[in-house]
């Protein structure tokens, strides 16, 4: 791969890494699916505590398989109508998966990223205290970003001379100090990457292979 | 009431938090918004472009993020279509497809002279995550990776995508993303290397990563809903019309709760600072 | 006869001059046909570039496209491919390498009239290139901090005492796993949601290796959930190695660590309930997270757990810092495995990266610096530049320019020069050089390993 970065005519190499990388993956997707039926299986079996939801997710699991690989309600493809699976397996309105994608999935997702709100609340309450200067100043900016994110921003500091309204001053905060330490952090992680990449290739850490000592 | 806000069980904070969202939402509160210059420079990239420019419409996000993203996709999609560009669509998520499919209702119930495979075409959901980028910036690898369209039509048969060639025939990459493979990507493997424009929307948490490649690497970028209501606002300036069309003020309507739940926010951090001190001054006096 | 035959012409003429569109005159060649190897590629590509037809005649149709032709030396032309007017260039990546070509130009106009052919002079031979020029500064700097670093591992290596300051957060490892032992319940372990071709997930599975190792010498049950069975596949190596090492074979379960959705959100949803039903005492949140971080987090600390956090996501930073007892900010987090092990050469890789670092901060210094006292000349280059394209900027006027108006000039150079011209034009200073080599840094370093 390094190789490739710089040699041209080996920089498809990459490509053939990547799609050995995507082989490998799709079966570790059927290892993976192995090992969660095993694992609820097993605790259906010795009706471990909450095997109940064991239940619900071999069953999701097995109902969405079924449907999604027999493309169960899809329409065949206009061009190629003598083929029943043809079709586009998220037709609106007919396929039974694009029923889950839309009614299960969806609402499903969109639920948990939600939950942040709640816990940002519940985080920025028990955790944002003023110790010590660092947290003062780190408080100060996030009342400024978090007004100046909204028209409360205009509002409260349209009085004041431009480049200390609220909306303005959350542009520069994010543009200069952000910009800075969000650079600084990144050079830090390469040169950390860098260094964990050189062990792994030198065989100084062997941890992850699990063959140390 | 002291040791009531400082015991304080959580569930009360999601309570509050709940209705600081739901009230303003059902009573549809709305704020003016005042365009920032950095969703203008945004703006300006796809507005300052000929009619029937080629632009790429990358839409890495999924149903979780659509909440935040969906505006924001909402207003790239309308802003190109009323500019008459050529627009492809395409995803490095595989559930990015129905996101694409929303944007894409869009163009057939406000832009019906929209055709497809002429003005518009979906190229779907493309497995390999951020080597898919890598892949189609080598010359006229986008023509060979994409042989056929979402549904399966062959690319051919499309007069836009006849020739697909390459990705330097974009004038413009626009990619809404909410995390890996997404803006970042599109920037290391495509933007950069290849001087290709390009301007992002991403998650409020994602955006503060996104800045240190402005403006050279990239153009702008729209962080979360507000930059979205801002994008809407520019619009309704340049297109009036729009004042009328409810769907096209998803970010507008969105920020009334915002500016609740923020406010929400600061009390509670006021609060529980409050309580911090009074704490420490009895703990020290004791 | 002859008196007929007169009219007939007159009607021909009259019909010309009335019609013009009917016999519109073909459209103006394009000019400065250049056709060049493409430089840093494997080969087989040449780069054409034309100046489109600007002044057509005034009865000619507009060009719509633009035809290619190609030929070897002494055959005769072909065409290999027509662009859109909007195009200036075309790479013909069909070429045989060391076999010489011309090229021919063509503009075709919307009645489908051609001009004739603008030519090259020389002809273009593609060639294979076996280092990529572009990427020399790269080379170099990864060269710099790959030698410190060798160079330090080697150094410890041979015995040399290297200081390496405290790192709380892995300090509280040992407390956090001990304290799980004493409540007599289990420790949490999430290598976050990538894959391993991910490094952080990496370096996540190289911290598992050592809270392992303790849970083995602890006699503390370990649970790993992943979202990627593959992740699950070398966690479970890398647990039962380590149990292993600690002389504790019977003690692994390789049912502790499990697979449980690619998903992100169904992941959350199953870990988060497993927090709240088994309360584990020591959570460890090691990878590459996304918005479910606080998610995580949160509910870790509602059931009391201490938690250690560690991650190269800037964006996901806050959260653990504002949830976790202890969060290994980027860097921290690849050099936990080497301060974990507590191993002397691998302790000299962090004092080799630190060196990299130092020469990072030297070149952006001097970067800032040669850019701040250059500006000057910088900025008559912008006026210089604006003139050559339409002399209506005055130095004055550009000193007086915000920001944005220089992005906007940005824009345009970027549209009238070709990037060949904005190269030598950037490269032009020395610190404009610096300039690139530590954006090299900043971008590329971080580009190359896919993060």
């Amino acid at each position: 791969m390094i190789v490739s970065y710089f040699v041209p005519p080996a920089q498809s190499w990459k490509d053939d890494f990547a799609i050995w990388f995507e082989i490998l993956a799709a079966f570790a997707f059927v290892l993976g699916a192995g090992n969660l039926l095993k694992m609820h299986l097993q605790k259906v079996s010795s009706r471990q505590a909450g095997w109940g939801f064991s239940v619900i997710t071999i069953v999701a699991f097995l109902v969405t398989l079924v449907v999604g690989l027999g493309k169960v309600g899809v329409n065949p493809n206009a061009a190629f109508p003598e083929y029943a699976w043809s079709g586009n397996k998220m037709e609106p309105g007919s396929s039974w998966f694009w029923y889950i994608f839309e009614y299960v999935y969806l609402p499903l997702a969109a639920t948990m990223f939600a939950l942040l709100a709640f816990f940002i609340a519940s985080a920025a309450f028990r955790a944002f205290r003023a110790k010590n200067i660092e947290a003062i100043l780190l408080l100060g900016t996030a009342f400024i970003v978090l007004i100046g994110r909204t028209y409360a921003g205009i509002i409260l500091t349209d009085w004041l001379p431009e480049p200390l309204r609220f909306d303005r001053l959350t542009e520069f905060i994010m543009d200069v100090f952000n910009s800075a330490g969000n650079r600084a952090i990144m050079i830090g992680i390469s040169l950390g990457i860098v260094s964990l990449s050189l062990k792994i290739l030198m065989g100084v850490d062997r941890s992850y292979l699990g063959s140390e000592e | 009431m002291f040791v009531f806000f400082r015991d304080l069980d959580r569930r009360w904070i999601f309570l509050a938090m709940f209705l600081a969202i739901a009230i303003p939402l059902l009573i549809g509160i709305r704020f003016p918004e005042e365009p920032s210059q950095m969703v203008r420079n945004v703006y300006q990239e796809i507005d300052q472009l000929e009619e029937g420019a080629d632009i790429l419409l990358a839409f890495d996000f999924d149903p979780a993020s659509q909440g935040e993203l969906q505006p924001m996709a909402a207003a790239f999609t309308r802003h190109c279509a009323l500019k008459k560009h050529k627009l492809y669509f395409m995803t490095l998520w595989p559930t990015g497809v129905p996101m694409i499919e929303q944007n894409i209702r869009i163009l057939t119930t406000e832009f019906p002279e929209y055709k497809y495979g002429t003005d518009y075409v979906n190229l779907g959901y493309k497995p390999g995550m951020e080597v898919v980028i890598q892949s189609i910036v080598s010359e006229g690898n986008l023509q060979e990776l994409f042989t056929t369209d979402n549904a399966g039509t062959s690319l051919k048969s499309h007069p836009m995508t006849e020739k697909l060639g390459d990705i330097l025939k974009m004038n413009l990459i626009v990619n809404v993303s909410a995390g890996t493979p997404g803006a970042k990507e599109w920037v290391q493997y495509a933007a950069t290397p290849f001087n290709l424009n390009m301007v992002a929307g991403t998650t409020g948490v994602g955006a503060p990563a996104l800045y240190p490649y402005i403006p050279k690497q990239l153009r702008g970028i729209l962080g979360a809903i507000k930059a979205a209501a801002e994008y809407e606002q520019a619009m309704i300036e340049k297109f009036p019309d729009l004042k009328e069309n409810k769907d096209a003020q998803e970010g507008l309507r969105r920020m009334g709760p915002q500016l609740v739940a923020h406010l929400l926010i600061i009390g509670l951090i006021v609060v529980g600072n409050i309580i911090f001190f009074v704490d420490r001054r009895r703990g020290t006096t004791s | 006869m002859r008196v007929h035959v007169l009219p007939g012409a007159l009607v021909i003429a009259a019909t010309l001059l009335l019609a013009p569109s009917a016999f519109a005159a073909p459209p103006a060649p394009p000019k400065n046909v250049t056709a060049i190897d493409r430089p840093d590629d494997a080969g087989s590509t040449i780069k054409l570039k034309w100046t489109p037809s600007t002044k057509n005649p005034a009865d000619a149709r507009p060009v719509i496209q633009y035809a290619i032709l190609r030929k070897t030396v002494g055959n005769e032309f072909k065409e290999v491919q027509t662009v859109a007017a909007t195009e200036s260039m075309f790479s013909d990546t069909d070429c045989e390498n060391g076999v010489e070509y011309l090229y021919a130009v063509i503009a075709i106009a919307s009645d489908g009239s051609r001009s004739t052919p603008a030519t090259t002079n020389t002809p273009a031979v593609a060639s294979t290139q076996y280092f990529d020029g572009k990427r020399s500064w790269f080379v170099v700097i990864l060269g710099m901090i790959t030698c410190s670093i060798i160079y330090f591992i080697n150094l410890a290596h041979r015995g040399h005492d290297l200081k390496i300051r405290k790192i709380t957060g892995l300090e509280a490892v040992n407390e956090a796993v001990g304290r799980a032992t004493e409540m007599g319940r289990s420790c949490l372990f999430i290598p976050g949601i990538q894959d391993i071709n991910d490094i952080q997930t990496v370096a996540g599975i190289t911290v598992l290796s050592r809270v392992a190792g303790l849970a083995a010498e602890y006699d503390a049950t370990l649970e790993v959930p992943t979202s990627r069975s593959l992740v699950m596949t070398m966690a479970r190596e890398t647990v039962e190695a380590a149990y292993l090492a600690a002389g504790r074979p019977d003690a692994y379960r390789e049912d502790n660590i499990y697979y449980l959705t690619d998903e992100q959100f169904g992941y959350v949803a199953g870990v988060t309930g497993t927090m709240v039903r088994e309360k584990p005492a020591a959570c460890f949140y090691m990878g590459a997270f996304f918005a479910e971080s606080l998610i995580l987090a949160e509910t870790g600390n509602s059931i009391g757990a201490i938690q250690v956090a560690g991650t190269a996501m800037p964006s996901q930073l806050p959260f653990f810092v504002a949830a976790c007892d202890y969060t290994l900010i980027g860097e921290e987090f690849f050099a936990a495995s080497a301060y974990l092990s507590g191993e002397k050469h691998q302790l000299g890789s962090l004092k080799g990266q630190d060196v990299g670092k130092l020469f990072g901060a030297i070149l952006l210094v001097v970067g800032c610096l040669l850019a701040t006292f250059s500006l000057n000349s910088s900025k008559a280059t912008f006026t210089r530049l604006d003139k050559n394209r339409d002399g209506s900027i005055s130095q004055s006027e550009s000193s007086q320019m915000s920001k944005a108006e220089f992005a906007e000039i940005d824009k345009d150079k970027n549209n009238t020069l070709d990037s060949e011209e904005i190269g030598s034009f950037k490269s032009g200073t020395v610190a404009e050089s610096l300039q690139s080599a530590t954006d090299y840094i900043k971008d590329n370093l971080l580009g190359s390993n896919g993060f």
